[in-house]
């Protein structure tokens, strides 16, 4: 029983992986390949998908345009859930509990409720179709998650802690960046994680909030998919360069999770 | 922790406070006005009470989305909550093989859900889909863009792909912060495999898996990205869900006035059982 231990993540990780192998099998492949004929492998080996998402601006600028929104995003939710994180798991406060609870509500409204109004809204403050719109919207699910993640990280610090460099004589603001910060890196990198995924994979809103000038790589597929026929050798070789950031990301933070995992937290 | 009152603690939450209510009160709002009024466009609007209300609560359409819905969550926590639970159990707890399995394990997660579908869709064609071509060559008459059997089967099998890792991660984290000296001790009691589970590594999951289940409840229930490019709700609604029904009445029809009243309705069932949990989640942590 115990030998074949293995064997169970073995074969999960194999049902993982046989999706997406299929999608790069067909980026390399033709489309002729791809519609005539069913192989396991690309016959005919091609890198042409890739050169024209490389070559044509419409389709790398909205790469750029994904990344871009992304990353702003994290820093945002990150940025503002340190302090708000740090008052949760020290300090009672009037409302404290319902505001928590506020927070975590609006992880849970489907973004379908919200597009519409998203969409009249970003307008009439002038901001549709910029990355700071789409920044700004996905702090709606993404501030919650970073408060709720960072407040658990938070409370398994000691409060001793604070109390020894106050005595010391350190100031707030130089105990919070000098001390306090360096000690919870690993819940940082977790949080950051988080948001970096879910901004990523999210396109309703996404899409709802953007035209040309910030349209992410994602709506870039859609539109392609339905206007211009069914190129679906290009669709797979743009689907499988949105797997890569998420990778690179993964690979980074790895250190950090298991890290994170030994706090007892996620 | 004891927690020291401090009023000013007001200030640390205000950034958070403003940000997300930019973002969540005032389109809110906008929902609010639309359920409760007709519109002709223009900005000309009239009274019509708890007219769209009555209709949604009543339909058909309604019904039969909810029910959908439902058992669509309900398949999917049956499955992904034991399957996330055993595959963390088996997972090596130290060497090479940790960070390996950590790193694929979390590759479904951050591929953007319309990919997914995308990919999905690609898997499971009958003609060149590796899926849909394995099941056909086996004898099974598989087509997910014809038989709504099919369609279902293919759209839960895709989001145990995509969502069970999550499960696996937050399970695994759980099992992770036991001492190994509860091992030990069992070991010298001679408990069986399933007591050392049931009363060693269920407990110390419970918190985490309040988590795991809060989440893919979520998340479940607002499905929306992949199902629609995937089967793109059909065939016929057989696979339309709650926001599906709702982006193709509100956006489709424009029908903005029973859309919004049924956004209120779906957001107060999300909300009511997400209050439910958080509250025996936060009384198991002051228990402990």
């Amino acid at each position: 029983m115990k030998k074949f231990k293995w064997l169970v993540p073995t074969i999960y990780i194999i049902f993982l992986m046989l999706p997406i192998y299929w999608l790069l099998n067909m980026s390399f492949k033709t489309t002729t390949e791809i519609i005539n004929t069913y192989t396991l492998w690309p016959q005919e080996f091609t890198l042409d998908n890739y050169k024209k998402i490389f070559t044509d601006s419409t389709w790398y600028t909205g790469y750029l345009n994904s990344i871009y929104y992304v990353v702003l995003n994290t820093f945002i939710s990150v940025a503002a859930a340190l302090p708000a994180a740090y008052a949760f798991s020290r300090y009672k406060f009037l409302g404290d509990k319902h505001l928590f609870f506020w927070l975590l509500t609006n992880r849970m409204a489907p973004p379908a409720v919200f597009a519409l109004p998203f969409f009249q809204f970003y307008s009439s403050v002038n901001l549709f179709d910029t990355h700071v719109a789409v920044a700004l919207s996905h702090c709606l699910f993404n501030i919650p998650l970073a408060v709720w993640i960072l407040e658990g990280f938070m409370s398994s610090v000691p409060k001793e802690l604070d109390e020894t460099a106050y005595v010391d004589g350190y100031s707030f603001w130089k105990f919070f960046f000098k001390i306090f910060i360096p000690t919870i890196t690993a819940g940082i990198g977790i949080t950051m994680f988080f948001c970096f995924m879910f901004s990523w994979v999210e396109l309703l809103l996404a899409k709802t909030l953007t035209a040309v000038a910030a349209k992410p790589i994602a709506a870039t597929m859609t539109r392609t998919a339905s206007t211009s026929g069914y190129e679906l050798g290009l669709l797979a070789a743009a689907g499988s360069l949105t797997i890569v950031p998420g990778a690179i990301v993964i690979y980074f933070v790895r250190n950090y999770i298991a890290k994170g995992f030994a706090l007892g937290r996620v | 922790m004891n927690k020291t009152v401090n009023q000013k603690a007001w200030f640390f939450v205000i950034p958070v406070f403003v940000l997300v209510a930019f973002n969540a009160i005032i389109p809110l709002m906008t929902v609010v006005n639309y359920a409760f009024q007709e519109t002709f466009g223009n900005n000309q609007f009239m009274w019509e009470g708890t007219r769209w209300f009555k209709q949604i609560l009543v339909s058909e359409r309604f019904h039969a989305a909810l029910g959908r819905q439902v058992l669509f969550t309900l398949i999917i926590l049956v499955i992904q909550i034991p399957l996330g639970i055993f595959i963390a159990l088996n997972m090596p707890k130290e060497g090479i093989g940790v960070p390996i399995c950590l790193v694929l394990m979390s590759m479904p997660l951050l591929i953007p859900w319309n990919v997914v579908g995308a990919m999905w869709n690609i898997f499971a064609l009958p003609d060149i889909g590796f899926l849909g071509h394995s099941l056909n060559a086996m004898g099974f008459d598989y087509n997910f863009t014809q038989q709504s059997g099919d369609a279902w089967f293919t759209t839960i099998l895709m989001d145990v792909w995509h969502w069970t890792s999550l499960v696996v991660l937050l399970s695994y984290a759980g099992l992770r912060s036991i001492q190994p000296a509860y091992y030990q001790a069992a070991e010298i009691d001679g408990a069986t495999r399933w007591a050392v589970f049931r009363h060693i590594e269920l407990p110390k999951m419970k918190k985490v898996l309040t988590i795991a289940i809060l989440l893919r409840f979520m998340d479940s229930f607002m499905i929306y990205t992949e199902p629609f490019v995937l089967t793109g709700g059909g065939p016929g609604n057989a696979t339309a869900f709650l926001s599906i029904d709702l982006v193709k009445m509100a956006l489709g029809q424009f029908d903005l006035g029973p859309a919004a009243a049924m956004s209120l309705i779906y957001f107060f069932i999300v909300l009511t059982v997400c209050w439910v949990f958080y509250n025996l989640m936060m009384r198991n942590e002051s228990k402990s």
